[in-house]
């Protein structure tokens, strides 16, 4: 059997055993102001971002920014209106090929790279993050974490079936690099900040 | 580009014959290399990121039969299905066999070069089944029947307007087409009615995580993710050496990943499958293909690290010039020179040549692999096992690149003078000849050659 004969070549030819690093912590800016480093940076790959007072300013916006887009669902109850339907689950994902807008609430907010985590939980389906022709992102200050080993630190040893760290538009730069937005998942990611 | 007889200076040389491309292409790839300084620049605790990176992945290749093992049973406990490998030809035939078990005809595949190591494409199509690749540069590269020519970036070596034609012939843009944007757009429309209709997907895998099971796949397209989203089949392949010990060491690994290759902060999507979604069949293939007899040369041992980010590729100055074709293996630049002659040393006796030593590959790998003592170190070997004859036509000493053939002979002179401007940090080590030239009186502003076309010829 491969897997066999796989491991018994390697326990005769893998070195000596050597230990982990036992720590992972890094120097950090500890006066950086993490909304003010998130949006720049999001706004550098491409999103927008709004700062909001409260929820109630969510709504007029999304309807100002997407006035023609025919199918919007939401992910999140609170931000559900005459004008924003909420998600409906329908076990087929391919029934979501003509969502024009998506909004979800990611669970941390990266201050390094503006990535957002978001799990299974947060997406309605799989799919929908990426099958949108827009994403729309609900981020409350609280959720800021500088960088990476702060996210995963607060991941911690969470259980889902999937997850992922979202940043930004689809984009691809493969033709002779020039950066294009909309590759093959969203064309456009919008940001609402709010604490 | 299997089964070419053609060595790296011949293929460099056939490159070397049109100057502005190569011009075009080595400057491209050092805008790239720039904005990975920049980036990298910008963080202070880099450095020991790097190390930190080092050091896990040592861990990592001490212990990766246990870690294998608990993968394994995590992944098992997650519903996921694992198969592994013995090499290219196992690998082949387990993804058609589950191709075949769910009648499926036609799969979409995301980025995985462990994939075009393996030739699967090639081999899917003798059986009759279709493949479309669905990064927007592989799908490029797929239309025009050739392999990708670098790792992170499949088709760096084609112009908007090469790619226009084949977007003319194949996807029905009008002829002419070269805007970007435009052929950005239709490849999205093209590809999202493949990814409405494909049953099965096969993506790669960045990181596999011991601990939980889980695998991360990252994409800027999102076009992993599409695939295995809407398919009732996600195939995952991933080469034995993908593994990191704990989920928390992501948070390392992604720091570094991206901002090597391109100088992003990180890719658009970096998703994490723990489990199949409710009614999806999710399987994994484990591959050796080499990886473990790599794993008992002692001196070559390291080259397992490789995150694959391909900034040594982007830093290369041989590379740069002689174009990713030019090393005739899936995998090229420095990294592809020692992978490719532990699968087969007869037929990749020319690579570890194909380099000037200067070390700036290992000055910029992110997991600190000795790149350059690796390559010298497998031009020893060779010679030793009597491998350097295979190229009889060049004398051993003149194997190496800019001597190599009279066409990049010819450049040599003006390689010689980009290379003292663009590399001051070339490292002063033994194996570098480049380093000696750094004492050498000011580089003058045009080679002989050069002044001799232009203000000879023309009269
Ligand atoms: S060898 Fe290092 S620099 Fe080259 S692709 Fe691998 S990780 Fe990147």
């Amino acid at each position: 059997m491969s897997r066999d004969k796989i491991l018994a070549a390697l326990r005769q030819n893998q070195p000596e055993k050597v230990a982990l690093p036992t720590t992972l912590s890094f120097e950090r800016d500890v006066n950086l102001n993490l909304a003010e480093k998130f949006k720049a940076m999001a706004e550098g790959i491409g999103s927008k971002v709004y700062m909001v007072a409260g929820f109630g300013e969510i709504g007029p916006v999304i309807g100002m920014d997407f006035p023609s887009e025919k199918r919007i669902v939401s992910t999140v109850p609170e931000l559900v209106s005459a004008a924003i339907p909420a998600f409906v689950l329908d076990a087929d994902p391919h029934t979501y090929e003509d969502v024009d807008v998506a909004i979800f609430k990611p669970r941390i907010a990266v201050a390094e790279n503006s990535a957002l985590w978001i799990t299974e939980d947060r997406m309605g389906v799989r799919a929908l993050p990426f099958i949108t022709q827009h994403i729309v992102m609900l981020v409350d200050i609280a959720l800021l974490v500088p960088d990476m080993h702060a996210a995963y630190e607060k991941i911690g040893s969470a259980d889902y079936g999937f997850s992922t760290f979202i940043a930004g538009p689809s984009k691809t730069a493969d033709i002779e690099q020039s950066l294009v937005l909309g590759a093959h998942g969203p064309r456009s990611m919008t940001i609402f900040m709010y604490s | 580009m299997d089964g070419a007889t053609q060595t790296h200076p011949e293929l460099s040389e056939i490159f070397n014959k049109d100057e502005e491309r190569v011009d075009w292409h080595d400057e491209t790839l050092w805008w790239i290399r720039q904005k990975r300084d920049k980036s990298a620049h910008s963080i202070p605790e880099w450095e020991q990121l790097r190390e930190t990176a080092s050091q896990i992945k040592n861990n990592v290749l001490s212990d990766l039969s246990a870690y294998l093992v608990s993968f394994e049973e995590k992944a098992l406990a997650n519903g996921i299905i694992v198969h592994w490998a013995a090499d290219a030809a196992e690998h082949n035939r387990i993804v058609h066999g589950i191709l075949k078990e769910n009648g499926i005809q036609q799969m979409v595949k995301s980025k995985s070069m462990l994939t075009e190591e393996c030739h699967l494409n090639e081999y899917l199509e003798q059986q009759g089944l279709d493949v479309i690749d669905s990064d927007l540069g592989e799908r490029i590269v797929q239309l025009a029947k050739e392999p990708p020519s670098h790792i992170v970036l499949p088709c760096i070596h084609k112009k908007k307007e090469e790619i226009g034609d084949l977007f003319h012939i194949h996807l029905g843009v009008p002829a002419g087409t070269s805007d970007p944007q435009i052929l950005t757009e239709t490849a999205r429309q093209h590809l999202r009615e493949t990814f409405l209709t494909r049953r099965a997907a096969l993506t790669g895998v960045n990181f596999a995580i011991a601990e939980t099971g889980e695998f991360v796949v990252c994409t800027n397209e999102g076009n992993a993710d599409m695939g295995a989203h809407l398919a009732d089949v996600h195939i995952a392949s991933m080469g034995i050496e993908k593994i990191i010990p704990e989920r928390r060491h992501l948070g390392v690994f992604l720091r570094l990943l991206t901002r090597s290759a391109t100088g992003q902060p990180i890719t658009t999507y970096s998703s994490h499958f723990k489990k199949p979604r409710p009614g999806q069949q999710m399987h994994i293939v484990i591959v050796d293909n080499g990886r473990t007899i790599q794993m008992g040369r002692e001196d070559f041992r390291n080259s397992l690290k490789c995150i694959r980010c391909g900034a040594c590729m982007n830093t290369c100055p041989v590379y740069r010039r002689s174009g990713g074709h030019s090393y005739h293996n899936a995998i090229s630049g420095p990294i592809g020179a020692i992978l490719a002659p532990n699968l087969d040393m007869k037929k990749y006796a020319d690579l570890p040549f194909a380099s000037t030593l200067c070390g700036s590959c290992s000055n910029v790998c992110p997991v600190k692999i000795d790149i350059h003592q690796q390559l010298y170190k497998w031009r020893q070997v060779i010679v030793k096992e009597g491998y350097a004859d295979s190229t009889k036509k060049i004398g051993m000493q003149l194997m190496t690149f800019t001597l190599s053939s009279p066409a990049v002979y010819r450049t040599a002179g003006k390689a010689g003078r980009w290379f003292l401007k663009h590399v001051p940090f070339a490292v002063n080590n033994k194996f570098n000849p480049w380093y000696k030239q750094r004492d050498m009186p000011e580089a003058p502003a045009e080679s002989f050659g050069e002044w001799y076309k232009k203000n000879v010829k023309k009269s």
